[in-house]
């Protein structure tokens, strides 16, 4: 009972939060290059070709969990972000800042990848489609949160901004999941979360969830390290950061 | 070998996507890293400027 609290409190000083996410971020970032590798080995070499789209398909094994975080990413984003706006917790805005970079980048390689796809599948690069056109919205919500943060100077009220634009956007994502079903879309039904069974063979669902896997401990790896950035920033005149910094060279 | 590289005549695509993927992840593993090394390197210099 005691120690929970205890372990909590020491955490929540940020000279502490400093080290131990630097510790669990390299530890992430391990596992994560390990999922990768094994990842890859499963998406490009064991593994059949799709018996329909060939060896385009194995674009899905970055393009499906790159879209699967885009979302993820956003709704911690939008999570932290609220909890740093009821609660005036800066530890939680601070997440949710260094979290928006992150879900960007997945946002483009979902955009990126998708659009490499779709151009010898589809015949063309891109369509207004109601699933593209979302998750393109997706990517302007997380670039708009960007400037948003960086454009106000007072560091209160731009959490509050945010955490406002964050939570708004947040009816963007049943949008973006829900818009193969609702619309009639070029893009394809899901084929991994259908409530039934999934649609997909076990030899593609490994390379899939491999992936995805190691992107969410890339995530947490890279979350943590910004993170780390914004803690230095806010805390530069305290004694701890002016002690961290005194070998530095100029 | 050369049927790997080939990835059955969609090479352009499937190459493009997973070395894009790779850059994304390169770049946003590094951003944090030079932020953190120029913030403490700006610190320390102020820090010295003010003991002056």
């Amino acid at each position: 009972m005691s120690i929970i609290p205890n372990w909590l409190h020491r955490l929540s000083s940020p000279r502490n939060f400093y080290r131990f996410a630097g510790t669990v971020s390299d530890w992430c970032g391990w596992i994560a290059l390990v999922l990768i590798a094994i990842g890859l080995y499963y998406g490009l070499v064991n593994s059949p070709p799709d018996y329909q789209q060939g060896d385009s398909a194995r674009i899905m094994y970055i393009h499906v969990p790159a879209a699967w975080m885009s979302m993820f990413v956003y709704m911690v984003m939008a999570g932290a972000a609220a909890v740093g706006m009821i609660w005036r917790i800066k530890a939680a805005s601070a997440f949710a800042n260094a979290s928006a970079p992150v879900g960007a980048m997945f946002t483009a390689m979902a955009l990126a990848t998708g659009m490499l796809w779709g151009k010898p599948m589809w015949g063309t690069y891109w369509v207004w489609d109601a699933r593209l056109t979302s998750e393109l919205i997706l990517l302007f919500l997380y670039l708009g949160y960007m400037a948003l943060q960086s454009a106000i100077e007072d560091r209160d009220t731009a959490a509050r901004a945010t955490a406002i634009l964050a939570l708004v956007g947040v009816v963007n994502i049943p949008i973006i999941h829900y818009s193969v079903e609702w619309w009639n879309t070029l893009h394809q039904g899901a084929t991994v979360s259908k409530m039934d069974k999934p649609s997909i063979h076990i030899s593609m669902l490994i390379p899939l969830l491999i992936m995805a896997l190691a992107f969410k401990f890339y995530y947490f790896s890279n979350v943590l390290r910004r993170a780390r950035c914004e803690v230095l920033e806010r805390e530069k005149d305290k004694s701890w950061v002016q002690e961290l910094v005194r070998g530095e060279q100029p | 070998m050369s049927e790997f590289f080939h990835m059955g005549g969609y090479a352009f695509y499937v190459w493009s996507s997973y070395s894009l993927a790779a850059v994304l992840l390169l770049v946003s593993w590094i951003q944090p890293r030079l932020r953190e090394k120029r913030l403490r390197r700006d610190i320390a210099r102020r820090l010295r400027r003010s003991k002056r």
